[in-house]
């Protein structure tokens, strides 16, 4: 068990790494910095994405978020099982928020007092201090903002990274999410073709390691610092018991598929900070995948399934063309059946004989 | 309270929820000490309802066709499910595989984690220590017995020839407007209830084996009947809350289901009894013969 006062010890670490930092707070530009728009998110829940413009109106702003880390019990699966989950704003994964280049973000993260745990975040989009880590380290009671300015344009990875052991077992507790960095004048295909997205869903793909007892079953724990030593015995087979899109099994299927129509055209955020992943769309494909997911480099066409590496978020553009059910799985299909790794989606549309046609239906086997 | 019900040592088995004017209470057997699971006898009668398997007609999937079955003999089938503690007599005797149910459940509860090679080999074991005839239910039988209960396939509402996705994506929303959340844990039986026949649980969280094996028949284009039929007996129908099709092996729902759509949330089973000396054992009980 995990107390406040062990938290608090955890926090006082990180803090004296930060004091070797120069102060911040009186930079150059920060008159510059005044100056400029500002705008404020509000962020929504994945796989949804807050309101945005794919190409920049205007100058660099400074865009403002605010995100509350909240610890609680989720469940994960359709048995019931209990994660004592860690969240940026209450969802796993944490929302996506979307800046454009030379944006500055403005974080302020807040971690309530009801929480147990110091936390903090590391924005792989962002230069410096471990991510913004060492400068955001937070207790409960405490809130911080950070800003740092979005110099590279793609879709990065933030996450939970309070220090040593700490740092694997918030984000399989849930923290972490994904930022988008727009290039200013949008989206550009391998043709340098600007390219525009209808919808845009957000998946983040967390892996989850819950302990059992003696007969196999899923153990629960009052908190997460009581199941503490035993999570960490699970993290270090490496074998997850769970991995699931945003942050249960089933969270994107049912009433919550993802719906699209033929003809429309859907950008796919895949982020997974911990493990190595490789989503297919069944059915379909990845017209324009940037599987990496930095802007800068161009897209891969027509991909079947593609490669998301632990500690990254890609993305992939495709236009749906006919209608159905798809499923969208991590293709390790192991993890997608047994483990949790997939979502639908629900298509409406015409259907084209064109491209696929059952010329005979089943029928006994034709003996001469 | 029935004369049956005298008779009567209720092993194991709540015998006081059950509406007693339907129901023939547990009992031993002449030869042997196994308690018999409380069953319910159906006259005969007949049903209208959604045959399973899937349908083609002109190379287009149709909806199951309603047929009439009759059944023209009496049909005892067990009022609950075979329990947890039946199962694990079977599994001691050396008669069945343990089930693949590990989760804390209620000691009254229904066998779970069962697949259908699973339920036979119990049937087969229960005829041996009782000296009776047991079998699962045909998928009519159990339609038949469980009434109202009775909820049959998804379909896709719509079937249009130039659009195959019309079905399929109605058929999903189907499902997805039960609204139904995962009920995993096996309740104690009767949990759920009892139907018009004084039959318990059927169609709760427990999906039922069937002997009806999974069957594509294609209807003659001119609406005279089968044209043809591939069984494929590597496949049961299961019935519960929806029809499912699972392969024999299989005794985790969840697992056994498609790439889309709901699974049920557990396997178990329930028996019949065939009716071969069965009215000469009434008169037995009741000392007239």
């Amino acid at each position: 068990m995990i107390t406040r006062r062990e938290a608090l010890f955890g926090a006082a670490i990180g803090a004296a790494g930060a004091a070797a930092l120069p102060a911040f707070s009186a930079t150059v530009t920060k008159a510059d910095i005044r100056g400029l728009p500002r705008g404020k998110i509000k962020l929504v829940a994945p796989p949804f994405v807050h309101p945005h413009d794919q190409v920049a109106k205007g100058g660099p702003k400074v865009v403002e978020f605010t995100m509350t880390i909240e610890e609680k019990p989720v469940v994960i699966d359709a048995d019931g099982t209990t994660l004592n989950a860690m969240t940026y704003n209450g969802s796993i994964p944490g929302p996506l928020m979307v800046v454009h280049q030379d944006d500055y973000v403005e974080l302020t993260l807040i971690n309530p007092d009801t929480n147990s745990l110091a936390h903090n975040i590391d924005f792989h989009a962002a230069t410096g201090a471990l991510g913004g880590g060492v400068l955001t380290l937070i207790n409960p009671g405490e809130q911080v903002t950070l800003r740092f300015k979005a110099t590279r344009t793609g879709t990065f990875v933030y996450h939970c990274a309070p220090g040593g052991a700490m740092i694997p077992w918030h984000v399989v507790s849930g923290m972490s999410g994904a930022i988008m960095v727009l290039p200013r004048d949008g989206l550009r295909n391998d043709k340098g073709e600007p390219v525009k997205y209808d919808k845009i869903f957000y998946i983040g793909e967390t892996d989850f390691y819950i302990p059992r007892d003696e007969k196999g079953n899923f153990k629960s724990y009052e908190s997460a610092g009581d199941g503490y030593d035993d999570i960490v015995k699970v993290m270090r087979g490496l074998i997850p018991t769970h991995v699931v899109f945003n942050g249960k099994v089933g969270s994107l299927t049912g009433d919550n598929a993802m719906k699209a129509k033929v003809g429309e055209t859907v950008l796919i955020v895949h982020s997974q900070a911990n493990r190595d992943t490789r989503p297919h769309l069944i059915g379909g494909h990845g017209d324009y995948v940037w599987e990496q997911g930095k802007f800068a480099n161009p897209p891969s066409k027509d991909l079947e399934t593609w490669f998301i590496r632990g500690g990254s978020a890609g993305s992939a553009l495709y236009t749906f063309l006919q209608p159905g059910i798809y499923a969208y799985v991590n293709h390790n299909l192991i993890e997608a059946v047994e483990l949790g790794a997939t979502a639908h989606f629900m298509v409406e549309g015409e259907w084209d004989d064109d491209l696929m046609t059952q010329v005979e239906a089943p029928k006994p086997i034709v003996t001469n | 309270m029935s004369p049956f019900t005298l008779k009567v040592l209720p092993v194991a088995l709540a015998a006081a929820a059950v509406p007693v004017g339907l129901s023939q209470q547990a009992v031993f057997g002449d030869t042997q000490r196994h308690p018999i699971a409380m069953t319910v006898t159906l006259p005969p009668g007949s049903i209208t309802y959604p045959t399973p398997g899937e349908f083609l007609k002109e190379g287009r999937p149709q909806g199951n066709p309603r047929l009439e079955r009759q059944l023209d003999r009496p049909l005892e089938i067990m009022a609950y499910q075979v329990g947890a503690a039946d199962y694990a007599d079977c599994v001691s005797a050396g008669g069945c595989q343990p089930a693949q149910e590990t989760r804390a459940i209620p000691s009254n509860a229904p066998v779970t984690g069962v697949s259908y090679l699973d339920a036979n080999a119990y049937a087969r074991w229960y005829s041996q220590v009782t000296g009776d005839q047991w079998r699962l239910p045909s998928d009519e039988e159990w339609a038949f017995a469980a009434a109202e209960r009775f909820a049959g396939e998804f379909e896709g509402v719509e079937n249009d020839a130039s659009n195959p996705a019309r079905r399929w994506l109605t058929s999903y929303k189907a499902e997805v407007d039960l609204n139904r959340k995962p009920d995993p844990l096996p309740k104690s039986r009767g949990s759920f209830g009892f139907n018009s026949l004084g039959l318990a649980d059927f169609s709760g969280n427990v999906w039922e084996w069937t002997s009806t094996c999974y069957v594509r028949t294609t209807l003659a284009a001119d609406g005279s009947g089968v044209a043809s039929s591939v069984d494929n007996c590597g496949v049961h129908v299961l019935e519960g809350l929806h029809r499912a099709y699972m392969s024999n092996f299989v005794s985790d729902g969840k697992s056994g289901g498609c790439a889309v759509g709901t699974p049920p949330d557990n396997l178990g089973f329930r028996l019949v009894r065939d009716h071969s000396g069965w009215a000469s054992r009434i008169l037995g009980w009741l000392g007239i013969v």
